[in-house]
């Protein structure tokens, strides 16, 4: 309405309206703020602090002024400008700059990225002037090769099956579990080492084991996922969360099977397929000529995961375009059409919870042969969120974008925590790790919010007649595209 | 028969608390069918605001009357808390109507992640005890040195659960607003051209809910003496299992399954082991899905093109 008037008659009706949008504005922010100084106040203004024993009460006017400053300073500003009633509507048809960026950029990001991930260890190395300057670095991107395979096996179920899992953690626990008892366990041990040999099985206890705790989660996505694959959305989300947090009360409670909250230490490290990392003649640096390294291991760990990872991205490219990943996507958009054109729904779904659960077991068996020692408290509830929030970020059922967003998310708060400027700013005690969680909780909300397809969001159809077509994902439907 | 006579006192109270926060779960999800995933943190960040504004009375104003100061302490969480139920509604769950499946719970979980961390940065993730409100209790049987006793404070949980389920239920069936919020729960669109302010009775409902909420917040916080940042998340998912075990939609259910849960947890806690309650508590929630999940009370859904 204010437009319009702007429009047919610019010179007076322009300045009263202008008037009333500033003092409109003001009146808004005023109000936020007021809003603000509530939702804030007993919680920022105030805190609970601890002394000699008793609770006491320390108080942060200061801050709780700064925060409120910057929501009225930022909503008036908003009001202003970009909300402003003055301000032309601009209507928007195409894809957006995000989208046509995607576009563009997109046949190079992906050898590219590809390229970086396979020199990493080595540009590290050469960079920082040697394997044990770059162990810190090293390590980093195994962290985020695991949740960048961990996102993409979540990306199968959630992002291509439309099935909300928030216990994907339980399946990287039990690949963990599966390997850590496998390979520790005596009679086991006694078993396998009488079978194949002694130094057989300890020079191959990983690869053996690996495939196993792969299985062997997908058998348990499989058990879980039969009874509930009926359920409705977010009842299938309640109850998958349900089991991730039974299945890790178990492993602390039942101490006699698993170490309890002790976990399993000492887990048998990886080989270079039947080549112990060890300093003497046998191992890995003696067959190569090579100088003895520990860093050795490290750098061959990285190539671990990231082939793991790659198997996993190709898996799921490949199996979209098979009946059953078709199916996957038909459900994620439409139950019940796919019901009535005679997919069997349940089976389906059960497909892809096993998939999804086979991968987080592979990642489960990696992480327990990495860090030697696995306990419950590496599978809590934060893990499954944070995983989830990789791929809602990312875009659910964008490769890329979860690679992207994993790298982001896991990376960019390491890093965070190592610049001293920020140290100075926020005082010593400042770790940005803190504000992981927060900011990966608020992140899932804007995304939703702000572009529920994710920041990568142009999606490129799997069937076309003759042309692909790429569409925004802001102009795709529930259903359409 | 002592000790089921005391297991059953400590499960009846402990279960009112849970029926408190089960309604927040089942009137969202009766009006807007979703699972409001934040509502247990909503509760936890309720005993944290309780837990301030007791601290604030008794040691900066020097309230001494225990009774005052709780009183007091219910109204200010009350308050407080629904301000950020509402403002949760209105950033989170009200732009996401009508947009796809998964997101109105994807936002709710990220709700959920955002504040129990937010509490954690704010407040530091310590346990933070308060000192014992009410102590004196009331000893019912003596057989042979074991005492079954029923403390005040759980009387109190008891008699404010009891009197604000009254309101609560006076307010759903006989003022317009709960008139209202029945109709925009059977049908959303018809209820707007009946001229029913949707926007506005869907954010009432997510108020209500977050000032029963606050209520068990702070009853939890006298009851067990302890605030903790990740305490929404447990007790969050036993009482929206009490919501489904009663019927989800079902406002007498959420009762119910709340009472039903917290028998169960005490029951089993005293005698089979206190280290499964937990396993115990979300098996019942798997189990009700599978096998019942229309729950007790509720109406079996109805899956429609």
């Amino acid at each position: 309405m204010a437009v319009q008037t702007a429009e047919t008659a610019p010179s007076a009706a322009q300045a009263a309206d202008a008037g009333s949008a500033v003092a409109h504005a003001f009146k808004d922010a005023f109000v936020t703020g007021l809003i603000a100084l509530g939702l804030l106040g007993p919680l920022i203004g105030f805190e609970t602090i601890i002394i000699d024993g008793a609770l006491g009460l320390g108080y942060r006017p200061s801050l709780l002024a700064i925060m409120v400053g910057i929501i009225f300073a930022g909503r008036l500003l908003l009001n202003l400008t970009i909300w402003s009633p003055n301000r032309r509507p601009r209507t928007r048809t195409g894809p957006t700059v995000f989208d046509r960026a995607g576009v563009a950029v997109g046949p190079v990001v992906k050898p590219a990225l590809l390229a970086f991930a396979a020199t990493f260890p080595f540009i590290a190395s050469y960079t920082l002037g040697g394997w044990n300057e770059s162990r810190y670095l090293i390590d980093l991107g195994i962290l985020i090769l695991t949740y960048v395979m961990l996102g993409w096996g979540l990306n199968i179920v959630v992002g291509l099956a439309g099935l909300l899992d928030l216990g994907y953690v339980a399946f990287y626990a039990v690949g963990a579990y599966t390997y850590a008892l496998l390979a520790t366990s005596a009679p086991v041990n006694g078993f396998f080492a009488g079978l194949l040999g002694e130094t057989f099985w300890a020079n191959w206890a990983f690869w053996i084991c690996l495939p196993v705790a792969g299985l062997f989660a997908g058998l348990w996505g499989m058990i879980l996922g039969f009874p509930v694959l009926r359920l409705r959305g977010d009842y299938l989300a309640i109850v998958t969360l349900a089991f991730g947090e039974i299945i890790r009360l178990v492993l602390i409670n039942w101490v006699d099977f698993t170490g309890g909250g002790a976990g399993i230490a000492s887990i048998p490290r990886a080989t270079f397929f039947g080549v112990p990392f060890t300093r003497d003649e046998n191992g890995f640096a003696a067959l190569f000529g090579l100088e003895f390294n520990p860093m050795h291991r490290i750098v061959f760990l990285y190539f671990v995961i990231l082939a793991l990872a790659l198997i996993t991205a190709f898996a799921t490219v490949r199996l979209r375009k098979l009946p059953v990943g078709r199916a996957w996507e038909a459900l994620r958009e439409d139950e019940i059409a796919c019901r009535s054109l005679g997919i069997n729904t349940t089976n389906v779904k059960l497909s892809a919870f096993a998939t999804g659960a086979m991968f987080g077991g592979f990642a489960g068996c990696f992480f327990a042969v990495r860090a030697g020692f696995v306990s419950p408290e590496s599978f809590t509830f934060d893990v499954s969120a944070m995983i989830l929030a990789i791929v809602v970020l990312g875009g659910m059922g964008s490769q890329v974008g979860v690679a992207v967003a994993a790298a982001v998310m896991m990376g960019g708060m390491e890093m965070l925590r190592n610049l001293g400027f920020l140290k100075q700013v926020f005082g010593n005690d400042f770790d940005p790790s803190l504000y992981r969680m927060l900011i990966f909780g608020f992140a899932m909300v804007a995304i939703m919010v702000w572009k529920p397809r994710g920041l990568v969001s142009t999606r490129d159809p799997t069937i076309f007649l003759k042309e692909r077509k790429a569409v925004s994902g802001d102009l795709v439907k529930e259903g359409h595209g | 028969m002592d000790v089921f006579v005391q297991q059953l006192i400590n499960g009846l109270t402990l279960g009112s608390i849970y029926g408190l926060i089960a309604i927040g779960y089942t009137m969202v999800f009766g009006i807007i069918g979703m699972v409001n995933f934040a509502h247990g943190d909503v509760f936890m960040v309720s005993a944290f605001i309780a837990l301030i504004c007791f601290l604030l009375l008794t040691t900066v104003l020097g309230i001494t009357s225990i009774f005052l100061a709780l009183a007091i302490v219910l109204v200010v969480a009350m308050f407080f808390t629904s301000l950020v139920s509402w403002a949760i509604e209105r950033v989170a769950y009200r732009p996401l109507r009508g947009s796809f499946r998964l997101a109105p719970m994807i936002s709710a979980i990220g709700m959920s992640i955002f504040l129990a961390n937010f509490v954690q940065v704010t407040q530091g993730p310590r346990n933070k005890p308060v000192p014992p409100m009410i102590t004196d209790v009331i000893v019912l049987m003596d057989s042979g040195g074991y005492q079954v006793t029923l403390a005040w404070k759980q009387v109190i949980i008891m008699v404010v659960t009891a009197l604000l389920l009254g309101g609560f239920w006076y307010l759903v069936q006989k003022t317009s607003l709960g008139r209202a919020q029945r109709a925009v729960e059977q049908d959303r669109k018809m209820a707007a051209l009946l001229g029913i302010n949707v926007d506005h009775t869907i954010s009432l409902t997510f108020v209500i809910g977050a000032a029963l909420a606050a209520v068990a917040g702070v009853m939890y916080l006298m009851y067990y003496g302890v605030a903790n940042f990740a305490d929404g998340f447990v007790p969050g998912v036993k009482a929206f299992t009490a919501a489904v075990l009663g019927g989800i939609g079902s406002l007498p259910g959420a009762v119910l399954g709340g009472l039903l849960i917290g028998l169960i947890e005490t029951f089993w806690s005293a005698y089979f082991s206190i280290e499964y309650k937990d396993v115990a508590a979300f098996s019942i929630l798997a189990i009700t899905l599978i096998f019942m999940p229309q729950g007790l009370l509720g109406r079996p859904e109805v899956e429609k093109v």
